[in-house]
């Protein structure tokens, strides 16, 4: 039957709706049948085993597990960053599983953005420069990068620190601008990798809470690996792994 | 999507700048040292060829005695082979030469009174002043009645004049050689220094057979000098003095000569292509010091990548492919071997005129040389950046944020 699907299926260009530049399709995400295992000398490890899901535009989603469950494989897949075994993945309709490296580079620049818990942001680098980061490498010149950077970094409340060097900012101000670079080439889909793991409680609170401002009111689709069930709480929906499977996925109502 | 690149790399270039300027250190240094070493070599080449072409390049200079395995001659009057009727023969029988003089010469004291002065006194005949292009400024030059009667008649240069007589006017004056009165007939021109730094104004000439017959006592002469019709024609006239003068001291088929011959222009084209081999060879080791900095550049450049896996991982998770990870790097070499480039070739120029101004070696800077320089820093700059770029692009993205 899945096999069937993948025969057949000839997925239509996705159209972008010109006055925001996000895309209005439906699913954003389709997993099928997604197998990974990695070769570590004799040993084989199957990290994934058939992973099924569907995720669809504005889902506020938290993925949890124990370490070795998966979750990060997943991730890895789902941010094109890594290739699966087998199985299909298709994002915005596109097979992208198949794509070539450069192409992922291409998805990761314009559908993905990412979110990590050590923030990564560039050192020595002012906050504006970081979150235009993303558009040094559009293809085509902006040149109303800085406009739009700012523009951005007042969406997470930071328009007054643009020129601080992320030495200058507390660790809640560095993940905002990492949130904010994630959203500046208005991607697809947001990917957020323990995105609290370095803040204390009331900072991690500040954190989620601008995420479900940006999911609520800008509808921004968010995937978010966490292993705190509190900060997993946030989320609308919960997708458990273990042992390289989807062991339970859950809606608040 | 260059001028990005270009942009990025200098972003990341100025985020360390202490570490960027060290890098770039070697190649301002190879490129300052090359630009220098090669004005050197250039200045001397250009004093050397003033210098000959001062003295005239249709002259010829006769020795006596051979060039022996060693490249000495065996010495002035070591063998007293040249004649005054051999200068003669050469005047005569060979219509290329217009002109051919003996020459002598000893230091000797020259009194007027009770000032004395030590000075080269020179023996020629008439055809000399032609030869030499040498001007009289007042009185006449040794005439051939001179030359037969062994008249004591001199002239004097400037520097002569000045010191034994100061403003007075010195023609008809008698001057006094190795206890000898000389009527002085004539003051010489100005000649300035000549080649090696010798005072061509502090001279008395006298006629060579006076020279020969009362001053030194000798038959022979140390010298001919001889001049060509023109420049073009030095080389035939070289050698049919060279068969000229074996003919005439009876030399064999196969025997050495016994005399040199010395062209001017050869020495010229000698010491310009030495000059040159000194230029080249002192261009070419700064060169190995702009290879030393070519590997540091790479070295750095490594180490850097390593450092920056992390950053490198952050580019491509925002979109940055391997080819602008690769070309990021490239140009962060080529922005640093270029730039050291540009303040080396600075350094060179100013340190080839403070050379200039404080040894007082001359030094000429060649545009074509600094353009050079420029371009194989550039390309010092790709090559050594190559290796650490690629490295750069190929890593893996998932590793590289996994990287502490």
């Amino acid at each position: 039957m899945a096999s069937e699907m993948l025969e057949h299926h000839n997925p239509p260009a996705p159209s972008r709706d010109s006055d925001l530049g996000f895309d209005r399709r439906a699913e954003v995400i389709q997993i099928r049948d997604l197998h990974k295992t990695y070769k570590m000398g004799d040993i084989e490890v199957q990290a994934l085993r058939g992973i099924n899901i569907t995720i669809r535009r504005g889902e506020f989603i938290a993925v949890t597990g124990s370490s070795g469950s998966g979750k990060s494989t997943f991730m890895n897949i789902l941010g094109c960053l890594d290739r699966p075994t087998s199985g299909a993945y298709f994002l915005e309709g596109q097979d992208v599983s198949r794509l070539s490296s450069n192409e992922w580079a291409h998805i990761r620049n314009r559908k993905i953005g990412f979110v990590f818990q050590g923030f990564n942001l560039l050192h020595r680098t002012s906050a504006v420069e970081n979150v235009e980061l993303p558009m040094m490498y559009n293809g085509f010149q902006s040149k109303d990068r800085r406009q739009r950077a700012l523009a951005v970094l007042k969406l997470v409340g930071l328009e007054e620190r643009s020129h601080h060097l992320p030495n200058q900012l507390s660790g809640g101000q560095q993940q905002r601008v990492a949130i904010a670079r994630a959203l500046v080439n208005r991607p697809s889909l947001i990917l957020a990798d323990e995105p609290t793991g370095n803040l204390d409680t009331k900072t991690s609170v500040e954190i989620m809470e601008l995420f479900q401002n940006l999911n609520e009111k800008e509808g921004i689709t968010i995937v978010l690996v966490t292993h705190e069930p509190d900060i997993a709480a946030h989320a609308k929906r919960q997708i458990v792994f273990r042992d390289g499977m989807i062991i339970s996925d859950t809606r608040k109502n | 999507m260059l001028i990005m690149a270009f942009r990025i790399a200098l972003r990341a270039l100025a985020r360390n700048k202490l570490r960027s300027f060290l890098t770039m250190l070697g190649i301002i240094i190879g490129v300052g040292a090359v630009i220098a070493m090669v004005a050197i070599g250039e200045g001397a080449k250009k004093r050397v060829q003033e210098q000959i072409a001062s003295l005239g390049t249709n002259l010829l200079v006769i020795l006596p005695g051979t060039v022996t395995l060693g490249g000495a001659r065996t010495g002035f009057g070591g063998r007293q082979s040249l004649l005054p009727s051999d200068a003669k023969a050469i005047m005569d029988e060979i219509p290329i030469v217009s002109g051919a003089s003996p020459v002598l010469r000893q230091v000797q004291q020259v009194i007027v009174g009770d000032q004395n002065w030590s000075t080269q006194v020179q023996g020629v005949a008439p055809e000399f002043q032609q030869i030499r292009e040498w001007q009289v400024e007042e009185g006449r030059f040794i005439s051939q009645a001179d030359v037969e009667s062994t008249a004591k008649v001199a002239l004097i240069g400037q520097t002569v004049a000045y010191n034994l007589f100061g403003d007075n006017d010195p023609v008809g004056a008698i001057i006094r050689i190795k206890k000898i009165p000389f009527r002085v007939i004539g003051i010489l021109g100005a000649k300035g220094q000549s080649g090696n730094g010798t005072d061509q104004d502090d001279v008395v000439m006298i006629p060579y057979t006076t020279m020969m017959k009362l001053v030194m006592g000798v038959t022979y002469i140390q010298q001919i000098i001889v001049a060509a019709v023109s420049a073009d024609t030095t080389q035939e006239a070289n050698n049919q003095i060279a068969s000229l003068l074996r003919q005439r001291h009876k030399l064999r088929q196969g025997a050495d000569d016994d005399f040199m011959i010395r062209n001017l222009s050869d020495i010229a084209e000698a010491a310009s292509n030495s000059a040159t081999v000194m230029a080249v060879l002192l261009g070419s080791i700064a060169s190995v010091s702009l290879l030393v900095g070519g590997i540091g550049i790479m070295n750095i450049m490594l180490v850097s990548v390593t450092e920056r896996t992390r950053e490198i991982g952050i580019r491509m998770a925002v979109g940055a492919r391997s080819r602008d990870i690769m070309l990021q790097f490239i140009v962060e070499a080529i922005v640093m071997a270029a730039s050291g480039g540009i303040i080396g070739i600075l350094l060179g120029i100013g340190s080839s005129s403070l050379i200039k101004y404080l040894a007082e070696l001359p030094t000429l800077i060649r545009p074509d040389i600094i353009a050079i320089s420029f371009l194989v820093s550039g390309t010092v700059g790709i090559f050594f950046g190559f290796y650490p770029a690629r490295k750069a692009s190929q890593l893996d993205p998932i590793d590289a944020l996994r990287y502490e």
